[in-house]
């Protein structure tokens, strides 16, 4: 049966938490209305949509909000049954959660970090980010299919998939090297296999705006981090 | 389904295997308890959570399922017929999810800083907890359960902490009771079923492990 209630989704252009759930609904032909949030100038309608954290991604349908990008893509799956994203088959469900979880906290966060930081921190960011990748290789070698989801992109490639767009930028912004290809074939083949996707790659932001974003930010977070050191 | 092999691989205090623990006696299900000890961690152990190496660990017919809100999806999944956890309608089961993933979030990290810190830092630990739980009584509101009519995921998720509360309350001095009486009715109302009580450690056993805790780590 057709879902044919609205659909919005508060974003940040650059945020890839966002572009999870925008790849999602594209994948599944779900029709909706982008609405552009300034997260550092929050509207009251985010405030009202997300009382908790005041943070995009949020999802309204049929006029009732959902928040936390990972929930929502599986509130998306479940409510739009074409083109699934998770298993059927429980075991298999709780491996690709499990897979997601360490997308978002081991591999996206530990990048991130180590773009932000400095000296011995960074140091270990950086560490942290090779051990994470060495797991998420192993892992894409033992399936041995194109996309963690299998032939087709999945749930785990959702979430993970935001490497394949801004890691490079990552990298150059914050002058670290993490994703050698030499050292990690199986996801390199991966990211190419996922923007190779005319849904995956279609909209995504601008490379240089992306490259001003993320060093802006970045020198922002670092000089934060001063100023508490010396308060 | 007759002839399933299951056994948890946690800690007596780890709230996380409660959580486990919870949702396997809400189904009913025959389980073997077996007690990691996180400073000689069995091979079984890193043979079954190679990736994290953390408890708990569900370990279903030889297959094991990590990260303990991830398990008790995989129990509710699996044993769907009895006592379902998360609701049926795709919107509940999103809240059910997020106020699950905010306890995750919030509650272990601030309750351990009220016992690993002191002066400054230890009080706005506790300001912080304090706060959480406000937020999470206002979601509870007068429903017996987060869960509403019946005991649920985020039930499940938040019950466990409820047995460190004597070991924050003494360390951080403040009762938490005072502060958000329907919480602690929610949660005495929770211990009342057996699957909970059966799960649950001793509060002071909590608090004892805690005070050796911090000896070990030179915590004052």
């Amino acid at each position: 049966m057709e879902e044919t209630g609205g659909v919005k989704l508060l974003g940040f252009w650059v945020s890839p938490f966002a572009q999870r759930v925008k790849w999602a609904l594209k994948l599944k032909g779900v029709q909706y209305e982008y609405i552009e949030e300034d997260i550092y100038n929050k509207s009251p309608l985010l405030s009202k949509l997300n009382p908790v954290y005041g943070m995009v991604p949020v999802l309204v349908h049929n006029g009732k909000p959902i928040s936390e990008s990972i929930i929502i893509l599986e509130y998306i799956d479940e409510v739009w049954k074409q083109a699934p994203l998770l298993p059927q088959d429980p075991y298999e469900r709780a491996q690709a959660r499990f897979w997601a979880k360490f997308a978002e906290e081991k591999v996206r966060q530990s990048v991130w970090e180590a773009m932000c930081s400095s000296g011995e921190e960074k140091q270990k960011a950086v560490k942290s980010a090779v051990e994470a990748f060495e797991e998420f290789e192993k892992e894409l070698k033992r399936r041995g299919t194109k996309f963690f989801g299998g032939e087709t992109i999945g749930f785990v490639d959702i979430v993970a998939g935001c490497i394949s767009y801004q890691l490079a930028l990552h990298e150059e912004v914050g002058s670290i090297k993490i994703l050698d290809s030499s050292k990690f074939p199986a996801i390199s083949e991966w990211i190419k296999n996922f923007l190779n996707h005319p849904l995956i790659n279609e909209g995504l932001p601008q490379k240089d705006q992306m490259f001003a974003y993320f060093s802006k930010r970045s020198k922002e977070i670092a000089s934060q981090k001063m100023s508490h050191k010396t308060a | 389904m007759a002839g399933d092999k299951v056994v948890v691989l946690g800690t007596y205090v780890s709230m996380f295997s409660m959580r486990a623990q919870v949702a396997l006696n809400e189904k009913g299900i025959e389980y073997e308890k077996k007690e990691e000890d996180l400073a000689n961690k069995s091979p079984l152990f890193l043979e079954m959570n190679p990736v994290h190496k953390k408890i708990p660990v569900l370990i279903h017919n030889g297959k094991p399922v990590c990260e303990s809100l991830i398990i008790v999806q995989y129990i509710d999944e699996v044993w769907h017929d009895k006592n379902p956890l998360l609701p049926s309608d795709p919107y509940q089961r999103a809240q059910a999810r997020f106020w699950a993933d905010f306890v995750d979030k919030k509650v272990y990290d601030c309750g351990r800083r009220i016992w690993a810190t002191k002066g400054e830092e230890k009080e706005a630990a506790k300001k912080e907890f304090i706060g959480i739980m406000k937020t999470l009584e206002g979601e509870l509101g007068n429903k017996p359960y987060f869960g509403g009519e019946d005991f649920g995921y985020v039930d499940v998720a938040l019950i466990p902490f409820y047995c460190w509360f004597h070991a924050y309350e003494n360390f951080g001095n403040f009762k938490t009771e005072t502060e958000c009486p329907k919480l602690v009715e929610w949660a005495k109302r929770c211990m009342q079923r057996e699957s909970v009580s059966k799960s649950l450690a001793d509060p002071h056993k909590i608090y004892e492990f805690v005070v050796s805790l911090k000896k070990k780590l030179g915590i004052e």
